[in-house]
């Protein structure tokens, strides 16, 4: 029996390798075909030369349905490779669910989950009814004032150019159709809300969050985004933002950076004294999956932003992409080693994150080994920030404001430094390294800092709004127990017991903690300094 | 009847079980416990932030004996759980006043 089930074996790989290898001559004939195409454009020019003597000549005719079939497939290609990377950066947002909730407690999971779930759910709606037009409607330098409302504007994509006839004549340099458009730049607005989510993390009110996001979609992205990528003031200045290191990034950061302050640091995060205490995630496995998952992602966030199939660039993009997430993750790591001791694997993460940040504005403009350099400082620059804003006691549970905001500064920086003429012809020139002066540069500043007040100064005013409306943090109460049984009701590990938390099991009845609150580091409740 | 409480390295709790099994011991109850004794703990960084780790795991096993079998069964817990190395841990012994078996309602002796 045992001989029989071998040959069997055998005789199975054998059929299959058989299949294969006659597959192999399929293909070999397969070109026959093709090979006539090339004959037939070929002749197409010269009877298309011939037209001049015989205007109604067959071949003349061909030559107009083969042009707009070749025009029909790019579009068809550019479309295709629009939408995956879309797609793409959409996972993204698992990635960031991943590295939140694993960077922070396991009380508070349920509502990091939560608040990274829904805001993707609100900015696709956010971003349907009003963000679109805001951003890319023709209107002011500063928001679009036509076709506002659900993409309904005039619009003739997939046609680019003089072309184009439609209210969304900023973007209508990519030659792909309108739908694609919105869904390529729905991601990337809901990239930009999902970043504050970290920052605000394990203390704030879903709620609040909640609302805030509606805000930000629908409103603050979208006006920043009109400046730079929708024609706005900033585009006229010269500002250049690829794939968004200040679009959508350092949004994200500054209103992560007011979220952070508006609601102070956690409870037990700064002891009486002004030390700052560790409070881990209870994952890093779950938060190295989420940053692999990014870095995965980010190959249709920076490639994918050329919105065209273009092979002269999309493989450089990627690679530069690459080439900053790996040096900064190299850097931070060796950074990390050198300040602190050991190579924490946070500040590792955080380090690949930052190089994807800081190369997303520069990645079409700029060479491999400068791609490199901007990693290797942005790995060090992340580093310190983590450790800068600790120490002015802005409370940041996973960083999220030094990698995106800190990070998407420095990486539209880079353009006004690393750009080359070279790679995007005629649109950044070169930058200050490679003998094009500062003209990019204080460009890329101006809109750096324009952004910068906007967004500080909106984000801001809406936090306060909602903090004097409905409240915008969780009581102190609610905060030991942990949001998940406050905000949510849930429990997200209900048969686990943790040691420190002394039972959030369901059977020891929940949400009532007697003994040492979860994640509380215990040497500071003996010396009673968290209230 | 005296409890005998052991707290022992985590490692030792597979060897402990061994030899107290081997000596004829039926039952016993463990528990997964945080502790320190003399031994200093050391200060390690998250993020930059400076803890102490002072609570080092450890695994605590009661069990429940008639008083002549007290001291066999901690010479036999001592002699498994030692390494010699800072951090063994320590047994305790306590009297227990009654104990029950909660399936047949024997009580005292019948009952351990």
């Amino acid at each position: 029996m045992k001989i029989a089930k071998k040959l069997a074996a055998v005789l199975s790989v054998a059929l299959i390798l058989g299949l294969f290898a006659s597959g192999e001559s399929f293909a070999q004939e397969a070109p026959a075909p093709g090979a006539a195409e090339p004959a037939k454009v070929e002749a197409a020019p010269a009877a298309g030369d011939a037209k001049k003597e015989d205007p109604g000549a067959a071949p003349a005719q061909f030559t107009q349905g083969l042009m707009t079939q070749i025009g029909d497939a790019k579009v068809a290609l550019d479309t295709v490779w629009t939408l995956l990377a879309g797609m793409l950066v959409f996972f993204m947002a698992l990635g960031f669910a991943c590295v939140e909730s694993g960077l922070c407690r396991a009380k508070n999971t349920v509502t990091i989950l939560a608040k990274n779930f829904i805001v993707f759910a609100v900015a696709s709606i956010a971003f349907l009814v009003l963000g679109w037009g805001l951003m890319f409607g023709a209107g002011n330098p500063f928001f679009g004032t036509s076709g506002l409302w659900f993409v309904a504007g005039a619009d003739n994509s997939p046609a680019t150019g003089d072309a184009y006839q439609g209210v969304y004549a900023a973007i209508n340099w990519t030659g792909v159709p309108l739908w694609t458009k919105f869904f390529f730049q729905l991601v990337f607005a809901a990239t930009a809300a999902t970043i504050v989510s970290g920052a605000v993390a394990e203390r704030i009110k879903f709620g609040a969050f909640y609302i805030f996001s509606f805000v930000m979609v629908a409103l603050i992205y979208p006006v920043v985004g009109h400046w730079i990528w929708g024609g706005g003031w900033a585009a006229s200045l010269g500002m250049f933002d690829f794939a968004g290191s200040t679009v959508v990034h350092s949004t994200g950061g500054w209103a992560a950076l007011t979220g952070a302050i508006v609601l102070g640091p956690r409870l037990g995060k700064y002891s009486r004294e002004g030390k700052s205490l560790p409070l881990p995630g209870h994952s890093l496995a779950l938060a190295t999956i989420g940053v692999f998952v990014l870095w995965f992602g980010w190959f249709g966030f920076n490639p994918g932003s050329t919105m065209a199939a273009d092979a002269g660039a999309i493989g450089r993009i990627a690679v530069a992409t690459n080439t900053a997430a790996a040096a900064a993750a190299i850097s931070a790591s060796i950074a990390a080693w050198l300040l602190l001791g050991k190579p924490d694997l946070t500040m590792i993460l955080n380090g690949g994150l930052a190089g994807l940040v800081a190369i997303t504005a520069p990645c079409a403009f700029v060479s491999i080994p400068s791609s490199l350099i901007i990693g290797l400082m942005a790995g060090v620059l992340v580093v310190l920030s983590v450790l800068f804003f600790d120490k002015i006691k802005v409370d940041d549970p996973v960083g999220a404001i030094s990698v995106h905001l800190v990070c998407g500064v420095f990486g539209t920086i880079c353009v006004g430094l690393f750009a080359q003429d070279q790679f995007t012809p005629n649109t950044t020139g070169n930058g200050l390294l490679f003998g094009g002066g500062a003209g990019l540069l204080m460009a890329q500043l101006a809109g750096i800092v324009g952004v910068g007040i906007f967004v500080f100064t909106s984000s801001i005013v809406m936090w306060k709004i909602i903090a004097a409306t409905i409240g915008i943090r969780v009581s102190a109460e609610e905060e030991i127990e942990g949001l998940d049984i406050g905000e949510h009701g849930n429990i997200a590990y209900p048969d686990f017991v943790t040691v420190a938390g002394r039972g959030s099991s369901v059977i020891g009845g929940a949400g009532k903690m007697s003994g040492a609150p979860a994640g509380y580091p215990a040497t500071e409740l003996s010396k009673g300094t968290i209230s | 009847m005296k409890m005998v409480e052991a707290i022992v390295k985590p490692f030792k709790l597979d060897e402990v079980k061994e030899a107290l099994t081997k000596a004829g011991i039926q039952g016993m109850t463990v528990e997964e416990v945080k502790g320190f004794g003399r031994q200093k703990g050391h200060t390690e960084l998250y993020r930059g932030a400076e803890y102490s780790v002072d609570f080092l795991p450890k695994v605590k096993i009661q069990i429940l004996v008639d008083d002549d079998s007290a001291s066999k069964v901690v010479a036999i817990i001592t002699d498994s759980a030692k390494t010699g190395k800072i951090g063994d841990g320590k047994i305790f012994v306590s009297n227990v006043e009654e104990v029950i078996r909660i399936r047949t309602g024997e009580k005292g002796a019948d009952a351990i």
